[in-house]
């Protein structure tokens, strides 16, 4: 879809590959493609700006170190300044003295107010809190209802009161008081920043629950407009910090750091996913790799870990590289990795995978005919390949529904496949942390980025 | 990461069929990534027609631009200059990015007018803003804006309303209820949102105050089984309109996508036929939009885009890159909560009110 940072500068950079050192002119002209990357991840206009002026005197007079050309310093730069945007303080709850502690979700129509309040609840309870919701959207068609049965789901108590938001809301607060709830969290109808009506009404609630903390809740896909929302909200509120929603889609996201920086106040927490345990503490990190369309690696990795066994991928991983990997480690490979989606899907989200390659299309049944031919052949088979003769082939083509020469493709391409990871591995043991950079105009894209994704997250710390 | 390397030399080798070696890719990726992740210190884990609508609504205009007085101004000051200057140039690129118009797109319309006032064609500011308009209109969708329904299907019409989380489906379907009961049509509500918890329950309340029948089915059941029941009970009760209601879903969920490919297929094998589906996109949403819309029409066909919340600070500029790259029409824009509050799309308003 868009192109990724490094993408980008890959034009304006293979130029001056080898003066190492980056002048005014390169920079006005690398600074121009970090502009539309930042443009195209829905950043908005003014905050860019701010964005590129810091990066501007930063990238001017960056040298070629041993560890990084300038595209990478580029990259790293303006990384390193996202996440610091981003970043900063976090939000750390601090529970009320006088129980409860009250918290009040608002935001505009559709970005997820009633789905996070009940995944903040369950937070909650994960904390070892006692938490209650509020259900004063009474707005929407069975916004209560949808609370309730999300409220039933988590063993959360729901309280509600048809008539006023305001006197609901109000009621709630009492009813946490008596049931001894420690934390109350009030979800409020979305509403438009400019219907002055509404944004009254959601004033009078705040004034009467008094909350300890007001979230805006912000869809990830916002574009443009999420500036004049967040500050809108904020001059009627005054929010203490942001929930983000529907991460798992994947839009850049750019909307969080307009929002942060134009509120200055932190980003607590990200939804990502349907279910309701789908909510997590944000991390600019992850965000600024995003927003950059490095990919979201880390998110890989993690549902990796959901799904593979770490000490069988780590076998795997060795014996590729050393030459020793066989069909039947690739076959369990194959299916572990197909429990975490589409591998499309996993592709797309994987930084620095050239164009071509996100574009072809990975047929399922293509998938499907690789695995049946495995499984048509015998164990010994799988471990040695060399052993497929005529009339093996002709029983596994027959066996797994398809052709001798699909057979005789995937043993072919197993091989080579065998032979190039061997080379990678040989190149690993002595290539070192970074110095892989220079090979070739084909090649270049990829270390760059990672070079840059890698060293900000898997740095220091 | 050396895993990475590999995908740079794959494109050189000449390979025909690349999957086993892509497959083998991730697959080693995953075991260096697990490896890495290990070693990591892990610090938090932690239809109503186009003359029927534009009659009851004076001005669709007044209502949109309540309060865009914010970036009005700069505009409007760059225009009334006496002469064309790169200044004007990064007022106008400025104001189309800000409608959440994109970069390539803005770049796109912009740059035929950069050869009308080199070769002295435009002059003034005006004009240059004037022609822009122009060219930007004349370059939306040509294809129907009318809702289709076929009345000599002899069956009932399937509407089918899709779109990602939050978009404004339901109420959607809420209004153009409403608006085809007042035509004269019998309506059927298919909830067939069974995720989401309480969709099937929002949705009654519409069938209720538009004077709809509505089917509904278990929560957690299969959505096309739903579709496809309240097009046989509509089929029954000769019922002219079935509005099918789906769930939210993300484009880039490609088994909720199949899904709703299915749904798609299935609401077509009854005796009615789906005659227009409609893509929810939220005038607050940024450049995913141009996604959601390449990939729901993917799977669904999108004959017609509904832009949602356009009553807000919002100005809904993905869909003219949407309109532009993939011909897919804005048929209805919907401005508030209220049942008249969805109204037919007016291209040349659309356009003057981004740069508003």
């Amino acid at each position: 879809m868009f192109e990724t940072l490094s993408d980008r500068l890959g034009g304006v950079l293979k130029n001056l590959r080898n003066r190492g050192r980056l002048t005014q002119q390169d920079v006005t002209e690398v600074l121009a493609e970090v502009r539309t990357a930042l443009l195209e991840a829905d950043v908005n206009v003014t905050v860019v700006r701010d964005v590129v002026e810091r990066i501007r005197s930063q990238a001017v007079g960056a040298t070629s170190s041993t560890a990084l050309n300038p595209g990478q310093q580029i990259i790293k730069i303006v990384n390193d300044e996202l996440v610091s945007m981003l970043g900063g303080e976090t939000l750390k709850i601090m529970y009320a003295s006088q129980p409860p502690t009250v918290v009040l979700m608002a935001g505009l129509q559709g970005s997820g107010k009633t789905t996070s309040a009940a995944k903040l609840a369950s937070w909650f309870k994960s904390q070892g809190r006692q938490p209650m919701l509020v259900g004063a959207d009474l707005q929407r068609p069975a916004a209560v209802e949808q609370l309730r049965v999300l409220g039933a789901q988590l063993n959360i108590p729901v309280f509600s009161a048809p008539g006023d938001p305001v006197s609901t809301a109000r009621l709630g607060l009492a009813e946490a008081k008596s049931l001894g709830r420690d934390v109350l969290i009030v979800d409020t109808a979305g509403r438009l920043a400019i219907d002055e009506e509404m944004m009254q009404q959601v004033k009078d609630i705040s004034k009467a629950v008094k909350p300890n903390y007001t979230f805006l809740v912000v869809d990830a896909m916002t574009g443009q407009d999420a500036v004049t929302v967040a500050q809108a909200f904020d001059s009627t509120l005054s929010i203490d910090g942001v929930v983000l929603t529907k991460l798992d889609g994947d839009a850049r996201g750019g909307a969080a750091l307009s929002v942060k920086h134009v509120l200055g106040k932190p980003i607590a927490f990200a939804a990502t996913g349907e279910k309701l345990d789908a909510f997590e503490q944000f991390h600019p990190d992850r965000m600024a790799s995003r927003i950059l369309g490095m990919g979201d690696m880390l998110t890989l990795i993690e549902q990796a870990e959901k799904v593979f066994e770490k000490d069988k991928a780590e076998e795997a991983a060795a014996k590729m590289l050393e030459g020793e990997f066989t069909l039947a480690d690739f076959l369990d490979q194959l299916q572990q990795l197909k429990k975490m989606g589409s591998l499309q899907g996993i592709i797309g989200m994987m930084p620095g995978v050239p164009k071509e390659m996100k574009n072809a299309q990975i047929p399922d049944d293509q998938v499907r005919r690789t695995e049946a031919i495995i499984f048509s052949m015998t164990a010994q088979e799988r471990a040695n390949p060399e052993l497929i003769n005529g009339s093996r082939r002709t029983r596994i083509s027959k066996g797994s529904g398809t052709t001798v020469a699909d057979v005789n493709r995937l043993v072919k391409q197993f091989t080579e496949m065998k032979k190039m990871m061997k080379q990678m591995g040989g190149k690993s043991a002595r290539g070192g942390k970074s110095g892989k950079s220079a090979k070739g105009p084909k090649g270049s894209a990829i270390p760059d980025e990672l070079a840059a994704a890698l060293s900000s997250r898997l740095g220091p710390r | 990461m050396l895993a990475l390397d590999i995908f740079a030399q794959l494109v050189a080798v000449d390979t025909a069929p690349k999957i086993m070696l892509v497959l083998a890719l991730l697959v080693s990726i995953f075991g260096i990534g697990v490896v890495v992740s290990s070693r990591r210190d892990r610090a938090a884990t932690s239809q109503v027609t186009s003359h029927e609508t534009s009659q009851q609504d004076l001005s669709v205009r007044d209502r949109i631009s309540k309060t865009r007085s914010s970036f009005a101004g700069a505009i409007s000051v760059a225009l009334t200059r006496s002469s064309i200057t790169q200044q004007t140039w990064d007022e106008l690129e400025e104001a189309l990015l800000r409608a959440d118009v994109g970069v390539a797109t803005t770049a796109r319309v912009l740059a035929p007018l950069h050869e009308l006032v080199k070769s002295k064609k435009i002059t003034q500011p005006k004009d240059l803003a004037i022609a822009l308009q122009n060219e930007m209109t004349a370059q939306l969708s040509q294809n129907s804006r009318e809702l289709n329904f076929d009345a000599s299907l002899g069956a009932p019409n399937i509407w089918l309303v899709v779109g990602v989380n939050g978009a404004g489906k339901t109420t959607t379907i809420g209004k153009l209820s409403a608006q085809q009961r007042a035509l004269g049509r019998s309506v059927l509500l298919a909830a067939g949102d069974t995720f989401r918890a309480a969709a099937g329950e929002q949705l009654e309340t519409w069938a209720l105050r538009s004077g709809a029948e509505i089917v509904r089915g278990a929560e957690g059941g299969d959505p096309s089984s739903v579709i496809f029941d309240g097009v046989a009970r509509a089929t029954a009760q000769k019922i002219d309109l079935v509005l099918a209601d789906t769930a939210g879903r993300l484009q880039n969920n490609t088994n909720l996508m199949e899904e709703l490919a299915k749904v798609r297929r299935v609401a077509d094998k009854g005796s009615g036929k789906v005659t227009e589906v409609l893509l929810v996109i939220d005038a607050t949403t940024g450049q995913n939009g141009l996604t959601q819309a390449k990939q729901f029409s993917q799977s669904t066909q999108v004959t017609g885009v509904v832009l949602t919340k356009l009553d807000g600070s919002a100005k809904g500029g993905i869909v003219f890159a949407i309109e532009t790259e993939l011909a897919i029409p804005v048929k209805l824009v919907g401005l508030g909560e209220t049942i008249n509050d969805l109204v037919a799309f007016n291209a040349a308003e659309f356009v003057s009110e981004l740069f508003n």
